[in-house]
């Protein structure tokens, strides 16, 4: 009898248990979501509609402006009369913007040479490409970039660094900037984290006194104090000053960035190298700066990233990168006052490159990822 | 306490291998070890035991100098233990070492953690070093680990890989600092196997542990160590059946019950 009534008590929950495999209507789909995110509290609806509120009086009349109302290939005049965006401004002037004062019939060279360094940055994403070759290539593309902005052989007209200007001048002091900062910067932590003391206290004052001041009083000493130390007659290419002053700034950054990353090595680490009897480089280059690196990726491509905007302070020392260039076409009597156009337009170029390095850093840490 | 099957039988050897004499060690005020004299011969196997604190592992770390001691001497095979950085480089060549916590490379794979040693300080090519981390692989039963990185294995695989790794650098001496005191229950057995193989072959061992059964059926000598110092040191029948000191009686009472 006993037995009995459990068997059956048994069989209500096999039978209750099955009838609940379904949830109800109200937690799933598009209305369960929004139930359980947007409207789960009064406080909650009200913020929802609010926000609702606040989109539909912003987006369609910006879809209005931006492409509903917009010219894309008029004159100036026609923009003027007209009500929405005028990107026709692009198409007319984007040759200025691009590359600046550089002779408008060689500009097919710095266009050249950026498509050979977004060619060689992208065949590099692929770690399996890192080989030797791949140095070699870098190598040649450099060169080759060089001498097709310089000129002066094979029948190039030579034209003058002090006319480099737009895309090609803001990519040069990014990506040469932040190659050779990213070096300086795991050597500065090392030196920092050094035994010697010599070595330590240099590398600490260098962080210290580099981190106290910002880039903009480095670019001004780089181009007015510097040229006064230099006996009369020698000059410095006024980039390659502005470059320097973009390298050792962000070096410091990055130093601080990895040293995080070295104190975040267990002590178990030296030690299993060291008591294999590794030395001290080896130890650092095969078992500690991969780990410790691969750590902080995140905030030096963060790091990396605000180097790549900061460039466009090179504008105070009157170089032409891809910002002053905008400016510059914007006081052109015929196409002043569309200025959002044009700022959209630069903002996309610094966008685009910037979700390169975002997006291969995430990339980066994917493949790198060993679960431990 | 576990039960590691017979005893190892094998024949000592004269001559030392490790010779430390006099020697002190300071952590700032803290006087870490006293007086420590203890000469190992080749192929003998030495379990320290102590409580915590007592300055065993302290002891063993001096061997490879990942401590510096600062009074007294130690040679290993023939050579001082000093400031010079070569020597220091030449003892760790031949003295394998073995931590509670693994300590393997996460960053590289099960073989290429055990090839990096022989590559970079022995100078072995590449494909003969990885030839031998195979051996030894398969020696501590974890072949078919290899390629895998070692956040993916459990405890007791790694430690059976760390061990592994010291055994390619062909050590003269292996130094087990608490290896099983990170160990869930189960994985301390496999990990203790493979130490009595090792103990088979005649490798000198000097090794860190509570594992008292362990102590029994493989050491020759067993050393116990309290503030600082060796209190008591003998064979493992007499120093289990017949403690001398009181300190002794009294860890052997709280760790055998």
């Amino acid at each position: 009898m006993l037995g009995h009534s459990i068997k059956s008590m048994d069989n209500t929950t096999t039978i209750d248990a099955k009838s609940s495999v379904k949830p109800p209507v109200s937690s799933v789909g598009v209305v369960g979501w929004a139930r359980a995110n947007l409207f789960n509290s009064w406080f909650n609806s009200i913020l929802t509609l609010l926000t609702l509120l606040l989109l539909w009086k912003v987006i369609p009349p910006f879809v209005n402006w931006a492409f509903i109302d917009s010219l894309w290939w008029s004159t100036s005049a026609e923009c003027k009369a007209a009500e929405g965006a005028c990107w026709s401004i692009i198409p007319a002037k984007y040759r200025y913007i691009l590359f600046g004062l550089y002779p408008y019939d060689s500009q097919w060279r710095p266009f050249l040479a950026i498509i050979i360094l977004i060619g060689l940055l992208f065949y590099s994403r692929n770690r399996a490409h890192w080989k030797k070759s791949l140095a070699y290539a870098w190598l040649v593309g450099l060169i080759l970039m060089g001498l097709l902005l310089r000129g002066g052989i094979l029948g190039l007209a030579s034209v003058e660094s002090t006319l480099w200007g737009g895309l090609p001048l803001t990519l040069l002091l990014s990506v040469f900037g932040l190659t050779a900062a990213y070096p300086l910067g795991v050597l500065l932590a090392l030196g920092r984290q050094s035994e010697m003391p010599a070595i330590k206290s240099i590398c600490i004052i260098y962080i210290e006194m580099i981190r106290g001041v910002p880039l903009i009083t480095l670019l001004f000493m780089s181009s007015i104090v510097f040229p006064l130390f230099l006996p009369e007659g020698v000059s410095i290419n006024a980039i390659l000053r502005a470059q320097v002053a973009i390298i050792m700034f962000t070096a410091a950054y990055i130093a601080e960035v990895v040293r995080g990353g070295l104190q975040g090595m267990s002590a178990g680490q030296f030690e299993a190298a060291e008591s294999l009897g590794l030395n001290y480089y080896q130890t650092m280059r095969l078992v500690i700066l991969p780990q410790a690196l691969k750590i902080v990726i995140p905030p030096t491509v963060s790091q990396l990233i605000s180097a790549l905007k900061d460039t466009s302070l090179v504008v105070i020392i009157a170089l032409y990168d891809l910002l002053k260039t905008t400016q510059t076409t914007l006081s052109d009597p015929d196409w002043m006052g569309f200025s959002s156009e044009a700022y959209i337009f630069v903002a996309l170029i610094y966008f685009a490159c910037c979700y390169f390095m975002s997006s291969y850093s995430r990339r980066l840490e994917e493949e790198l990822d060993t679960g431990l | 306490m576990n039960d590691t099957g017979t005893a190892v039988e094998n024949q000592l050897s004269e001559d030392a291998i490790i010779e430390i004499t006099g020697m002190h060690k300071w952590f700032g005020e803290f006087h870490v070890l006293q007086d420590i004299n203890l000469t190992v011969k080749k192929k003998e196997r030495i379990v320290i035991c102590g409580p915590s604190g007592s300055g065993k592992s302290t002891l063993i770390r001096c061997i490879n100098r990942l401590e510096e001691h600062q009074r007294g001497s130690i040679v290993v095979d023939g050579i001082e233990l000093s400031n010079d950085i070569k020597n220091i480089e030449k003892v760790r060549t031949e003295v394998g070492m073995v931590f509670q916590h693994f300590n393997l490379f996460p960053h590289l794979t099960i073989v290429e953690n055990l090839a990096l040693g022989p590559i970079w300080v022995r100078k072995v090519p590449k494909k003969e070093a990885e030839e031998t981390a195979m051996y030894y692989l398969e020696k501590v039963q974890i072949a078919e680990q290899a390629q895998k990185f070692p956040g993916q294995l459990s405890g007791g695989q790694q430690q059976r890989v760390a061990i592994a790794r010291s055994l390619c650098m062909a050590p003269k001496v292996m130094l087990f600092d608490e290896p099983t005191s990170a160990l869930d229950p189960e994985m301390i057995k496999e990990v203790l196997d493979v130490m009595i193989d090792l103990a088979r072959e005649g490798m000198t061992m000097l090794v860190v542990t509570h594992e008292m059964g362990f102590a029994k059926s493989v050491a020759h000598r067993v050393l116990f160590m309290d503030y600082g110092q060796i209190v008591e040191q003998n064979t493992p029948n007499e120093f289990f059946d017949n403690p001398k000191h009181d300190r002794t009686k009294l860890f052997l009472s709280q760790i055998l019950n």
